[in-house]
C-alpha cells in the first residue's frame, strides 16, 4: 500500500504518523499519514491523475501544489477543493472531478459572523527567508509584526532544500541546509515579543482602503497594516510545450513540495528541464530519493546555476544537455516519455535532432518569476508598500534572507522610526549576494610537494565563504572578493581534517591524503546519498569532474558524525596519478540512460497556453491577427486570464505571443489586476469555520 | 481618411457599441471614439449581465423588450456567441411588504403584457434549489428574461458595428464638442478634429462631463457597486434571483448562473457611495457573502474567483435620459442608465437609430417622451 512513501533519506527525518487514515478514492480503500493533504495521499497511492477538463477532457492532476491553480481539483466528501491544500479526514470520499463539480445542497445554517479587523504597524505577507528575516530585524528595534504564511510552517521554500546553502557564513548562515535554516529563522522569530507569526494562513487579496484579506484555518480576517511588506516568493515560469499539461509535467516546487516535505515519491524515472539552480538541485533532491534522473536539458550552451551544482550531478552520473529544449511530453493519460531537441541560436528546436527517453516525469525548472500582485496592487492603491525577496527580485535565498533586512529598515523609515539609513555596505553585500555566477575557469594545479591537501574545484565566482571560513591554518582565501572569490587553497599548512571537504555546499572539495602510503592515497569525498551506496570494504565508481568514470575504488571508511550534519565523508583508495583527478562518487550509469531516436515534431497551434481554461496558442494567434491588442478584449473573447489561477500564468506567455506576431508591447494593454489573487468560497467570507482567535 | 461623418457616438460601451451597429447598418457612416484601449471598458465590463424586461414604466419595459429580442437573435445572426441564456429572472419575497409590492408590480406589469407571475414558495424552491425556506412567501417569475456576457456583448456589437462600416477610434477620448451658431459640428481630440452634425453623448459615468463639453448640464451622478464572480460549477439554478431586503449597510443584492456555469454577484450599498472609485474595497465580500449564504447556504462551498467595482450613472429618478438636448441642435444624450446600460444598450441603439433616420415608431416616440431631457425628475421608480 505505501510502496510510494520514502521510508528512508539521507538527509530527511522520516515523517511522522502512519498512513493510517482510511479514505476512498473512486470508491477504492486507501490510507494517508494523519494530516497529509490528499493530492499527497493520492500521490503515495500511485495516483497521478485527478480528472479531466470540462472544455476538452483532457486529463488533469497536480500542477502548482501550491493552492495558487485549480489543476489538482478533486471531489472530497461532495465538495470541490483543491486536493493539495486540503487534509484527507477519515473515511473521506474522494473522487476524481472529470466534468463541472456539482455544489452540494446545503441544509443547516451556515455560521454567519463579522469578519475581525486587525490594525497593526506591520503586516509581512510571507515566511520565506526575506519575510522572517525582515520579521525578526524589525522585531529587534521593537517594531510589532504580523507575519501571516499559507503554510503551515515558517521557511518558505527553505524547508524543501536539503541541501546547503551558499552565501556568507556571518551574514546568512552559509554551509547550513535550507531546512535548518528555516527553523533557526523561525525561532528567532518566534522569540522577539513583538512579532506574531499566522502559519496557515493565506492572503488572498489587497484592498483599496489600506486592507489586506486574510483566510486564516477557514477564517477571514482583514488586516491593516501602517506598512505593509511584500514577501510572497515567486512562481515558477512554465513553458508551454505540446503535452505541458499532463500530469507527470511538474514545476520543481511541486516536485520538491511531494519530495521532501511530504516524503511521497512523486515518480521513478525523471527528466528536468532547465539548468538554473532550480533545476539542478530538484535533480539532485530527486537522486536523494532514489529517483532515475535520465537527464537535464538547458537552452543555453552551459549552465545557468552554479557549476558546482550542475557538476555535482554530473558526477553522479546525469547527463546534461546543453543546447537542448524539450519539445513535446507525450502520454494519454499521463507522461510516458519526453522528447527532447537540439536547438539553434535563436533556441529553435532543429528539426533531425530529437531524442526520446522513456520517462514518467518531465520536470520544468525554467526560471521564476517575482509573485508581485499583492505589491503591485498595494502600490496602486496607495498603501505603504514594500517588497522583499524573490518578490522584488529573483535570486538566492541567501539574497532573499538578506535583503529582508534591509527592507525593514526602510519599514522602519516608513513607521516614522529613528533608524539609520540602509548602510552603504549593506547594500553592496546585497548586491553581491544576488551575483549571477561568473564564467568558469580552469584550476590551478594541485600544490607540489604535500602530502595532505584539499582540492577545491571550485570554478567560478559565486557568493560563497563557508570553506575559506573554516580552515582551521587559514590555509583557504578567497582570491579578491572576500564573498565573490574564487576559493584558493595557499597552504603552507593542512591538517587533513577535511571540514572544508564536509562544509561545501557545491560538493566541491576532496582532501588527498597521502601521508600513510604515498603510492596509494586516500581520497576524501562528500556524500549525501543513501549511506548503503557507500559501505566500507564495498567498491564505487569513481568520476571525475566531468563526471567521467575513472574505476572502481575501495570504500575505507564512512564517516557519519553529528557535526558533518549528514553529510557523509567518505574515504576511498586510489593510486596517486588518479587520487587527485576523482571528483565524486557515481550512483547512475550515463550510458543506461541513453535516448532512442524520435520523429521530427513541430511546435503547433494545439499547445494550451491558458492552462485553467485550456486556450491554445493558435487561438491566441487568431485573435491578434485579428487585431485584439487589448488583453482585457482577449479575455473577453478567450476566457484567457478568467480562470481558477486568477490570471496569474498566461499572460507572460500572452506577451510572447503578441512579439512572435510582430506587435510592439507598446501596442498591447495588459490585463487589470484586481482582487482576489486565490479562489476562497462564500462561507469563509460569512463567517468561516470559526475558531478561537486570541 | 475622411474626418467627415453622419454621426459621432461619445462612448465604445454598453449603448454606444450597438448603436454604432444600428447606425451603421442603416446607412449612417458612424465612429465611435473611446478613451479606453477596447469596447466596454468603462462600466459595461462592469455590469453583471442581467437582463429584463420586467421593469415597471413603460419606457424601460419598451426599450428591453427590444434589447432581449437583439440579445436573444444576436448569435444566429451574427455567428458572434455573447452568451445569452434565458433564466428568467425570480424577485424573493420573506416579507409581507416585499409581498404586496411585488404583486403589485406584477399586476401592473401584466398589464404591460410581459410574462411574469407571482407564484408560491413551492415554485421558489424548485426555480432555486436549497432557497431557505423558512419565511419564504413565494416570488415573481419571468421566465422570458436572461442573461449574457457584458465582455462578450461589447467585443461582438463594436466588432460587427466595424464591420458594417463603422470606426472605432479607441485611446482617443474627446476634449471638445465643435458648437457653431448653435449647432453641433463635430468633436476634437489630441490627434485633431472630426466633423459631423449629430453627436451622441452615450458616455456612460463620463456623461455629464462629456455634455459640459458642448456647454450643456445632464443630472448624471454615479455611484459605485462592487461585483464579483465565482469558479464555474455545475448549473443549479436557472434565474436570476433578487432578494429586495434590506441588511446592514445594503439593500438589495441578487446573483444568477451565467453561460459558463459561472455565479456572478452584486449588492446595492445603503447609503449609496457617490463618486468615481473603480478600486474595490474590503467591505464587499464579508457583507455580500453573509447575505447570499443566508439565503442560500449551499453557497458556502463555492470559490469566488474575482471582484470589481463598477458606477451607476444615477439620475434624480433613477430613469435614464434619451433624447436630443434643446439647447444644442444635434446633440442627442443617452445618457444616465442608473446601472441598466447593459440591458437597455441594443434596444437604445435601434431606437437611436430610427431617431437619426426618421424612422421612429409611435412606441418609440413614447419611450422619448418618458425619458426626455427635459422632463420633471420628480417620481422615483419602484424597483431601483
Amino acid at each position: 500500500m505505501s510502496e510510494r512513501r520514502i521510508r528512508e533519506h539521507p538527509i530527511l527525518p522520516p515523517p511522522e504518523g502512519e498512513p493510517t487514515v482510511p479514505f476512498y478514492w473512486n470508491g477504492r480503500l486507501l490510507h494517508a499519514r494523519p494530516g497529509e493533504m490528499i493530492s499527497s495521499a493520492l500521490f503515495a497511492a500511485g495516483i497521478h491523475t485527478f480528472g479531466h477538463h470540462p472544455r476538452d477532457g483532457a486529463p488533469l492532476g497536480i500542477f502548482c501544489a501550491n493552492g495558487q491553480c485549480a489543476q489538482c481539483t478533486v471531489v472530497a466528501n461532495g465538495v470541490a477543493v483543491k486536493s493539495c491544500m486540503v487534509p484527507v479526514a477519515e473515511n473521506m470520499v474522494v473522487e476524481s472531478c472529470d466534468r463541472l463539480p456539482a455544489l452540494p445542497l446545503v441544509r443547516d445554517e451556515p455560521p454567519i459572523r463579522d469578519t475581525r479587523v486587525h490594525r497593526v504597524p506591520v503586516l509581512v505577507i510571507g515566511a520565506g527567508p526575506a519575510g522572517l528575516s525582515a520579521a525578526a530585524e524589525l522585531g529587534r528595534r521593537g517594531v510589532e509584526v504580523l507575519v501571516v504564511d499559507d503554510k503551515d510552517r515558517p521557511g518558505g521554500k527553505l524547508v524543501l532544500q536539503t541541501h546547503k546553502f551558499f552565501g556568507s557564513i556571518e551574514d546568512t548562515m552559509a554551509g547550513t541546509r535550507g531546512i535548518d535554516i528555516a527553523r533557526k529563522l523561525a525561532e528567532e522569530v518566534e522569540a522577539l515579543p513583538g512579532t506574531r507569526l499566522w502559519l496557515s494562513s493565506t492572503a488572498v487579496g489587497v484592498f483599496s482602503d489600506g486592507r489586506v484579506g486574510i483566510v486564516r484555518e477557514g477564517t477571514y480576517h482583514l488586516v491593516e497594516p501602517e506598512v505593509l511588506l511584500v514577501a510572497t516568493g515567486a512562481r515558477e515560469r512554465q513553458v508551454p510545450f505540446p503535452g505541458h499539461t499532463l500530469p507527470g509535467v511538474y514545476g520543481a516546487g511541486a516536485f520538491q513540495t511531494l519530495l521532501n516535505r511530504d516524503l511521497v515519491l512523486p515518480c521513478r524515472r525523471l527528466f528536468v528541464l532547465g539548468g538554473g539552480n532550480v533545476g539542478l538541485i530538484a535533480a539532485y533532491h530527486a537522486l536523494q530519493a532514489d529517483i532515475e534522473v535520465v537527464g537535464l536539458a538547458e537552452a543555453l550552451p552551459r549552465v545557468g546555476g552554479y557549476e558546482v551544482h550542475a557538476e555535482k550531478i554530473r558526477r553522479l552520473g546525469v547527463p546534461l544537455y546543453l543546447r537542448h529544449t524539450v519539445v513535446a511530453a507525450l502520454g494519454e493519460e499521463h507522461v510516458e516519455a519526453v522528447t527532447i531537441a537540439e536547438v539553434d541560436e535563436r533556441f529553435r528546436p532543429v528539426p533531425g535532432t530529437e531524442k526520446t527517453f522513456d520517462v514518467d516525469t518531465v520536470l520544468v525548472a525554467v526560471g521564476l518569476a517575482p509573485l508581485d500582485e499583492f505589491y503591485r496592487q498595494a502600490r496602486e492603491f496607495g498603501m505603504k508598500v514594500h517588497a522583499a525577496g524573490d518578490a522584488a527580485e529573483i535570486a538566492e535565498a541567501s539574497a532573499a534572507t538578506f535583503g529582508g533586512r534591509i527592507a525593514a529598515l526602510r519599514v522602519a523609515r516608513d513607521l516614522g522610526l529613528d533608524v539609520p539609513d540602509v548602510p552603504p555596505e549593506w547594500e553592496a553585500k546585497a548586491e553581491k549576494l544576488k551575483a549571477r555566477p561568473g564564467p568558469p575557469e580552469p584550476l590551478p594545479a594541485p600544490p607540489a610537494g604535500l602530502a595532505v591537501y584539499p582540492i577545491l574545484r571550485c570554478t567560478q565566482e559565486i557568493p560563497c565563504n563557508p570553506c575559506a571560513t573554516v580552515c582551521t591554518k587559514h590555509s583557504i582565501v578567497l582570491e579578491g572578493d572576500p564573498i565573490l572569490g574564487r576559493p584558493r587553497f595557499t597552504g603552507p599548512e593542512c591538517t587533513g581534517c577535511a571540514k572544508c571537504v564536509a562544509v561545501c555546499p557545491g560538493l566541491a572539495v576532496t582532501m588527498v591524503d597521502a601521508r600513510k602510503d604515498p603510492d596509494y592515497p586516500t581520497v576524501t569525498l562528500a556524500f549525501e546519498q543513501a549511506a548503503g551506496k557507500v559501505e566500507p570494504g564495498g567498491l564505487v565508481v569513481g568520476v571525475d569532474a566531468e563526471g567521467n568514470d575513472l574505476g572502481r575504488f575501495r570504500v575505507l571508511d564512512v564517516k557519519n558524525q553529528k557535526r558533518l550534519d549528514r553529510t557523509l565523508l567518505v574515504k576511498i583508495e586510489a593510486d596517486r596519478e588518479t587520487a587527485p583527478r576523482i571528483a565524486g562518487i557515481r550512483v547512475q550509469t550515463p550510458e543506461e540512460l541513453a535516448p532512442r531516436p524520435a520523429p521530427v515534431t513541430e511546435f503547433p497551434d494545439e499547445v494550451i497556453i491558458c492552462r485553467c481554461e485550456h486556450v491554445t496558442a493558435g487561438e491566441i494567434r487568431e485573435a491578434i491577427r485579428g487585431g485584439i491588442r487589448d488583453v482585457n478584449e482577449m479575455k473577453a473573447k478567450l476566457r484567457v486570464c478568467m480562470g481558477a489561477c486568477c490570471g496569474k500564468n498566461c499572460p507572460e506567455h500572452i506577451d510572447r505571443l503578441f512579439r512572435e506576431e510582430g506587435v510592439d508591447l507598446e501596442e498591447r494593454t495588459p490585463p487589470t489586476l484586481r482582487p482576489l489573487f486565490v479562489e476562497v468560497p462564500f462561507g469563509v467570507f460569512a463567517g468561516g469555520s470559526g475558531e478561537a482567535d486570541s | 481618411m475622411s474626418r467627415a461623418f453622419d454621426v459621432i457616438v461619445v462612448g465604445a460601451g454598453s449603448v454606444g457599441a450597438p448603436a454604432a451597429w444600428f447606425l451603421s447598418r442603416a446607412g449612417l457612416s458612424t465612429a465611435v471614439f473611446d478613451g479606453a484601449a477596447s469596447a466596454g471598458r468603462g462600466e459595461n465590463r462592469a455590469a453583471i449581465g442581467g437582463i429584463r424586461a420586467t421593469h415597471s414604466d413603460r419606457a424601460k419595459i419598451a426599450v428591453c423588450t427590444e434589447s432581449i429580442e437583439i440579445f436573444s437573435t444576436w448569435e444566429e445572426r451574427t455567428g458572434d456567441p455573447i452568451g445569452w441564456y434565458r433564466g428568467g429572472y425570480t424577485f424573493v419575497a420573506y416579507t409581507e411588504e416585499i409581498e404586496t409590492l411585488l404583486r403589485n408590480l406584477v399586476e401592473k406589469q401584466r398589464d404591460f403584457g410581459l410574462d411574469i407571475d407571482w407564484v408560491g414558495p413551492d415554485r421558489v424552491r424548485d426555480l432555486v434549489p436549497g432557497i431557505v425556506e423558512e419565511g419564504l412567501r413565494g416570488g415573481t417569475w419571468s421566465p422570458r428574461d436572461g442573461s449574457a456576457s457584458p465582455l462578450m456583448c461589447a467585443t461582438s456589437f463594436s466588432r460587427q458595428a466595424e464591420r458594417a462600416g463603422a470606426r472605432f477610434f479607441f485611446r482617443e477620448p474627446i476634449r471638445a464638442i465643435l458648437v457653431a451658431k448653435g449647432r453641433v459640428r463635430g468633436v476634437r481630440t489630441d490627434r485633431g478634429v472630426y466633423h459631423a452634425p449629430v453627436v451622441v453623448n452615450a458616455a456612460g459615468a463620463a456623461a455629464r462631463e462629456v455634455a459640459a463639453l458642448a456647454g450643456i448640464d445632464v443630472p448624471v451622478v454615479p455611484d459605485s457597486h462592487e461585483a464579483g464572480v465565482t469558479e464555474a460549477v455545475d448549473r443549479f439554478f436557472e434565474p436570476m434571483v433578487v432578494d429586495l431586503r434590506a441588511g446592514p449597510g445594503s439593500k438589495n443584492f441578487y446573483f444568477y448562473q451565467n453561460a459558463e456555469d459561472q455565479v456572478v454577484f452584486c449588492i446595492t450599498p445603503d447609503p449609496p457611495i457617490p463618486g468615481t472609485d473603480h478600486r474595490s474595497t474590503s467591505v464587499f465580500l464579508p457583507q455580500v457573502a453573509k447575505r447570499m449564504v443566508g439565503l442560500l447556504p449551499r453557497l458556502v462551498n463555492l470559490k469566488i474567483r474575482r471582484v470589481w467595482r463598477g458606477l451607476y450613472p444615477m439620475t434624480p429618478d433613477g430613469s435614464p435620459i434619451v433624447g436630443w438636448a434643446g439647447e444644442v441642435e444635434g446633440l442627442f444624450l443617452a445618457v444616465g442608465m442608473c446601472g441598466q446600460g447593459f440591458m437597455l444598450g441594443p434596444g437604445l441603439g435601434a431606437l437611436i437609430a430610427r431617431v437619426l433616420t426618421g424612422t421612429e415608431t409611435g412606441k418609440d416616440r413614447e419611450v422619448l417622451a418618458d425619458l426626455a431631457p427635459d422632463r420633471a425628475f420628480a417620481e422615483a421608480e419602484a424597483l431601483k
